[in-house]
């Protein structure tokens, strides 16, 4: 390959990603400020880019009034977290859920509504009522897509952020991009930054063995995690992973939120019921697990006991709307709604905050520790966001960051750091031969398998970090032949990066929390006294990778201790027949 | 190491007989999420080039002439 031009432009404010919270953070600052100069960053097509690709089925967590309070839905988080959230983000998000969905439906999104016109919730959740159905949810890209037109938000398609770039004073300064089809720099200078990378999907191997068969949008790799760490930023309870109940093979969600409410219910192999709620926790999983392992599984989501009327309307949504390659999973194996329960099992592990806890470490305006630096939806620490969660801190981040932009003037990146990325970024594709992304890829996330998965033991852990230290020599051998491997070989990076964080941030809490998220074989109790708190991992330094204990901020809404237990208490007692 | 390639089954599938590409689309090749997708030179149809693909079927709803079909990987089906 010949040596790739690089292209330097300036702008005021950067987002990263283009799924779900970046367009709307870039929308939002447009709207504070349409002066502002925005770039839109996408390693894809933002029309079509993201776990929103095709659409969504429902918003997991609606705080919508006269169903809920945001006090209530801060409590219910903070609960299904084992205490351990920053109840001021979490409440960010709860007020601005309302006005979010407003201004979503008001630019033409879908939400079922009854016939006055009212939204119509569900309940999946333990205590309160947050599900928000979309059965005609695919048009979201086509609307941000044309909200993103309108406020003229310039648009870099096809281009992979692949380092931050800071100022002396350590305040962000832009970002490092290579274009995925030319392999081509663009370096963009910007006051602040906004990441909306998603979540590191590709960071466990899919027992099918496929690799981009994952539950995430396999693009999302978990770049974000990568670059705010180089950047100096902290990430916080990283071993808090995210597991999913899904559909065996398919590897997607089956999906219980939208089935639950119709009657819908995850039961073992004698057709019962032995969760009481069927909402994604880490409770949850680890009831899922035990069954599996207690010889009663598969475990399967079960529908059959239902009218025909009902699974037609389950059958339209499910098979039409976010992943309708469900149906066409379902029709080679001849599984049909009616006769049989679809067979689930536990997915890989990854890092996504959208249904778990982990993630680049924010406050309530999504600033994250560096100066300048924001992050947003499923790589930002806020818990359990979702969707709708990417949108409201999307918006929280893009009208915080245009006002910050108005305060600052562009700081100067430092040349060196430049040339050093462009150098790594380039190294695969100075030889002719030796290993191939794709190889190298593959036994990275086979050995966080391996190594990683809950039950989490201590000495294979050991011997994780030991492999993936290996594998971080081999990386001399890292071959790229062309603009598309070179693409494979940089996520691959990403990838390894990602799980000797989860291997550290794993071994530093030495108690168990979040259920199966994080079931510590050797420290099986969980400690309060020395580990309620956040844990902060980042690079010091020396370059290092270094842990730190960050305090709980006390309550806004205080929990009773008898309610905090709620969430430990999902075992159906004496299971119930199937009805 | 020398590097060897090594065949693959192709789980999206394009019509040729439906595929307009010789008259400028790449529909299909803009929207995938993966990049996957490419114009053969030579026959001037879309095509899958690489095995790395989330079933999640932009290609397939975004063509204007329904000339592709996605398949569940192989692995997976
Ligand atoms: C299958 C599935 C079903 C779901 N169902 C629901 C549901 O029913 N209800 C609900 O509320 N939530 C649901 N969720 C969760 C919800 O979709 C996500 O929480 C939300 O969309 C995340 O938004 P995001 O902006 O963080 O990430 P995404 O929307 O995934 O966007 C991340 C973007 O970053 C881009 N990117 C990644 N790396 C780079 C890089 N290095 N440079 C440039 N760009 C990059 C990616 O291409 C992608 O476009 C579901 C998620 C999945 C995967
Ligand atoms: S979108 Fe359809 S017509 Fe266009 S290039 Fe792809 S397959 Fe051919
Ligand atoms: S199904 Fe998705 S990943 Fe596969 S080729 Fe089509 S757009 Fe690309």
């Amino acid at each position: 390959m010949s040596e790739p031009k690089t292209e330097i432009i300036e702008t005021d404010l950067l987002v990263i990603g283009g799924g779900t919270g970046g367009p709307m953070a870039a929308i939002k600052a447009k709207e504070a400020n349409p002066k502002l100069r925005v770039v839109l960053m996408e390693k894809a097509n933002v029309k079509r880019s993201g776990a929103i690709s095709m659409g969504m089925d429902g918003l997991n967590n609606a705080v919508v009034p006269g169903y809920a309070t945001p006090e209530q839905y801060v409590k219910e988080i903070t609960v299904a977290n084992d205490g351990i959230v920053n109840q001021k983000a979490v409440m960010a998000y709860a007020t601005g859920s309302f006005p979010m969905i407003q201004y979503l439906d008001k630019l033409g999104v879908k939400f079922e509504k009854d016939g006055s016109g009212e939204y119509n919730m569900r309940k999946v959740h333990h205590m309160g009522t947050y599900v928000l159905p979309m059965p005609e949810g695919h048009n979201v890209k086509k609307v941000l897509y044309r909200q993103l037109r309108r406020l003229q938000v310039a648009v870099t398609n096809r281009y992979m952020a692949t380092r931050l770039l800071k100022g002396a004073d350590g305040r962000i300064a832009g970002a490092v991009g290579v274009n995925t089809r030319t392999s081509e720099f663009l370096v963009v200078k910007a006051k602040a930054v906004i990441l909306a990378c998603g979540a590191a999907g590709r960071l466990g191997l899919p027992a099918s063995g496929y690799m981009f068969g994952t539950y995430e949008n396999a693009a999302n790799c978990g770049d974000g995690y990568a670059m705010a760490y180089h950047a100096g930023a902290e990430l916080a309870n990283l071993e808090c992973y995210q597991i999913n109940p899904l559909i065996k093979d398919y590897n997607g969600p089956s999906c219980a939120y939208v089935t639950g409410p119709f009657g819908g219910f995850t039961a073992n192999n004698k057709g019962d019921r032995f969760i009481e709620c069927d909402y994604w926790s880490g409770q949850m999983m680890l009831e899922f697990w035990r069954e599996l392992q207690s010889g009663n599984g598969p475990v399967y989501l079960k529908m059959d006991h239902l009218a025909e009327e009902t699974i037609s309307e389950i059958e339209t949504i499910l098979h039409t709307n976010e992943r309708p390659s469900r149906g066409r999973f379902h029709e080679r194996r001849g599984n049909d709604y009616r006769k049989q329960p679809v067979e689930m099992h536990i997915s890989e592990i990854g890092f996504c905050s959208g249904h778990s806890a982990s993630g680049v470490a924010v406050d309530e305006f999504a600033r994250t520790t560096v100066p300048g630096l924001y992050a947003v939806g499923d790589m930002a620490s806020v818990p359990h966001n979702y969707m709708l969660g990417a949108f409201v801190n999307g918006g929280i981040a893009g009208a915080d960051a245009a006002e910050y932009c108005a305060n600052v003037d562009l700081a100067a990146h430092d040349e060196g750091h430049l040339a050093a990325e462009k150098e790594r970024v380039l190294a695969p594709t100075r030889r002719e031969d030796g290993l191939t992304p794709h190889e190298m890829e593959f036994k990275t996330r086979r050995l966080v398998n391996d190594y990683l998965e809950p039950p989490k033991v201590t000495a294979k852990m050991r011997i994780g970090q030991r492999r993936f230290a290996e594998i971080r020599d081999d990386l001399s051998a890292l071959c790229a032949r062309d603009p598309h491997e070179l693409l494979r070989a940089l996520e691959m990076q990403t990838i390894l990066d990602c799980a000797d964080m989860a291997a550290a941030a794993s071994l530093y809490r030495t108690e168990s929390r979040w259920g199966f998220y994080h079931l510590r074989v050797d420290h099986p109790e969980t400690n309060d006294d020395e580990w309620f708190c956040h844990t902060a991992l980042y690079k010091d330094e020396n370059g290092q990778m270094a842990h730190a204990k960050r305090a709980v901020d006390p309550y806004i809404v205080p929990v009773e201790a008898d309610e905090m237990a709620a969430y430990h208490q999902l075992r159906v007692k004496t299971p119930a027949a199937a009805e | 190491m020398p590097i060897i390639t090594h065949a693959k089954s192709a789980a999206v599938v394009i019509d040729d007989a439906k595929c307009i590409a010789e008259k400028g689309c790449t529909v299909c090749v803009d929207v995938c999420p993966l990049d996957i997708l490419a114009i053969d030179e030579g026959r001037q149809k879309a095509f899958m080039k690489y095995d790395e693909c989330w079933y999640c079927m932009p290609c397939e709803a975004d063509c204007p002439t329904g000339a592709v079909k996605v398949n569940i990987p192989y692995l997976l089906r």
